[in-house]
């Protein structure tokens, strides 16, 4: 294991696959959105920066609420999440560990199967509304399916554990005799969460919401889901440019500007914060 | 003092209340796969049966679907853990040179959101004229759960004691003995974590899959094809079974990380 070559030699192999299917492919990609032609004739690289242009404003709705449904679902995971955290790393006492698995249970069954069981609950002469509409409770077309608020909820269930995990890392490395030492020099309880558990929390809020902001914006399953045709987004517009469309040009324009958006949010994150707490967060998910 | 103990009981029952909602999906999932039901959809409570899961196989698609997701995930995992190892013990032992831009690589292959990472890929197995079929969705997931595996064994790379591989050097180990019996097994945990996490992913991945599976169908890819038409109770069942395993695999090793502790 001394020998200079060895680090080399063991990172070789994810090197290649890292190279070959992923800075490739995603250059590629790059490459692709500036094309102009067709599926049969073939696509030509002619710089068509105007694909971009096009697939946006083609697209725009889409995007839009993309970003807003990732965006109130994020802030609804931080909101719910926040005092789950909270309270497991400061009086979970011995039972934290316990807390964090029955967290992760719905990780044990598959995110297709969890959103459509979700999906079960909420459907119209389901468990939930049928039972109520049954009592009188409801009138007989009130649904929850197919609404902005049934996508935004399946993110939020979706995704809820991954902002309540490094929230509570980063609460959990809190001495709780700092927090003593606030309370002595007399500040409230208020003061005290405000002025130094909170600021001390914060890396892992950001590393929460990089977790769940990200992939439910670009989440096509909910919105298949549990949306209807009035809830598509850019996820789905993506899959089906590529898949059933055959519009690779316009397709790449939009995966991509996903991932520049993305890329910027990574670029903040690694200057503010350096890039290993995000994936010791991420690996302890 | 009273109103800190009034705050921290609704903090209790709130916390409970998540991790209820949380887990109500799965109860309905295993709860509906003893559902004696008659009509064709699966929504509402008609009697108690066993019968799906006497007749777990008898939907040949998704007999197949769950027996590739199984054979891709043990595949993938395979390969996975081996790379992955290596380059968690490249990037927590060594200095090298690019080592910074593989630490980037590997945060890069964790956050692009799998709809960028499926379609890119499809451009270039399209480009390569490559057939999609269970081989191009083995190289997807290998590449998506790769970073994790090596992002755990690293962690525990670094907590490792050189002076141990040094002894064992000094008493006369070969490089390959020492790295079997010494550091091996002390990165063991890391590895094998970090390996049920890659199976766990790609059994579960749809994404991805759905961008570069030609006409190989997977469970997840079976169950969203049949949402429209409904979901058959025998998926309820494997879902279930699958749950119930998970869950096993992960008190057991949690009793054995504890035990290992003591």
């Amino acid at each position: 294991m001394k020998g200079r070559l060895t680090p080399y030699l063991l990172a070789l192999p994810s090197w290649l696959w890292l190279g070959i299917f992923l800075v490739v492919p995603l250059a590629a990609m790059a490459s692709v959105s500036t094309t102009t032609g067709n599926n049969i004739d073939g696509f030509v690289q002619t710089f068509a920066f105007s694909n971009y242009t096009d697939a946006l404003s083609r697209y725009s709705t889409q995007l839009a609420r993309s970003f807003a449904y990732g965006a109130m679902a994020t802030v609804a995971m931080l909101v719910i999440g926040y005092p789950v955290a909270y309270f497991i790393a400061f009086k979970g006492g011995a039972r934290k560990s316990t807390y964090l698995f029955l967290l992760l249970l719905p990780f044990f069954v598959s995110f297709v199967l969890r959103t459509i069981s979700w999906g079960f609950l909420l459907a119209d002469d389901g468990i939930l509304l049928g039972t109520l509409k049954g009592w009188g409770l409801l009138p007989a077309g009130f649904h929850v399916l197919a609404t902005t608020f049934s996508v935004v909820a399946g993110l939020t269930y979706n995704w809820l554990p991954f902002m309540i995990l490094p929230i509570y890392v980063a609460l959990e490395r809190v001495d709780p005799r700092v927090i003593e030492a606030a309370q002595d020099l007399y500040a409230t309880r208020l003061a005290a969460f405000r002025r130094v558990v909170l600021p001390l929390s914060l890396p892992g809020v950001f590393a929460g919401v990089l977790m769940t902001f990200v992939p439910a914006t670009a989440d096509p399953v909910n919105a298949q889901i549990l949306g209807g045709t009035s809830n598509t987004m850019i996820g789905n517009v993506i899959q089906t440019e590529y898949l059933t469309n055959l519009a690779y040009p316009s397709a790449s324009a939009l995966s991509f500007t996903l991932m520049a958006v993305l890329l910027v949010g990574i670029f903040i994150y690694a200057k503010a914060l350096g890039t290993e707490n995000v994936l010791e967060a991420a690996a302890n998910r | 003092m009273k109103r800190n103990r009034l705050g921290d009981r609704v903090l209790h029952l709130y916390t409970w209340l998540i991790i209820v909602w949380l887990s109500a999906p799965i109860a309905v999932m295993i709860l509906f796969g003893f559902n004696d039901k008659k009509s064709k959809s699966n929504t509402s409570w008609q009697g108690f049966t066993l019968r799906w899961y006497q007749e777990l196989f008898s939907i040949s698609d998704l007999s197949t679907a769950l027996i590739n997701s199984l054979v891709i995930a043990v595949a993938s995992t395979l390969v996975t853990a081996v790379i992955g190892t290596m380059l968690g013990l490249a990037l927590g032992r060594f200095r090298f040179r690019g080592k910074g831009i593989t630490n980037f690589l590997v945060f890069v292959a964790i956050s692009t959101p799998e709809l960028v990472m499926g379609s890119s890929l499809l451009s270039l197995f399209v480009s390569a004229n490559m057939p999609r079929d269970s081989f191009t969705i083995i190289i997807a997931h290998v590449l998506f759960s790769l970073s994790f595996v090596t992002v755990t064994v690293r962690a525990r790379v670094v907590t490792l004691d050189p002076s141990l591989e040094e002894a064992a050097r000094d008493l006369g180990a070969s490089a390959w003995g020492t790295f079997r019996q010494v550091t091996l097994p002390a990165i063991m945990p890391g590895v094998a974590a970090g390996a049920m996490l890659a199976f766990a992913l790609s059994v579960d991945d749809y994404v991805v899959t759905s961008f570069v599976n030609g006409s190989t169908i997977t469970f997840p890819l079976w169950i969203v094809g049949s949402v429209k038409t409904g979901i058959p109770p025998q998926v309820n069942v494997m879902g279930t079974l699958i749950f119930g395993v998970g869950v096993l695999i992960a008190v057991a090793n949690f009793v054995a990380a504890r035990r290992r502790r003591t």
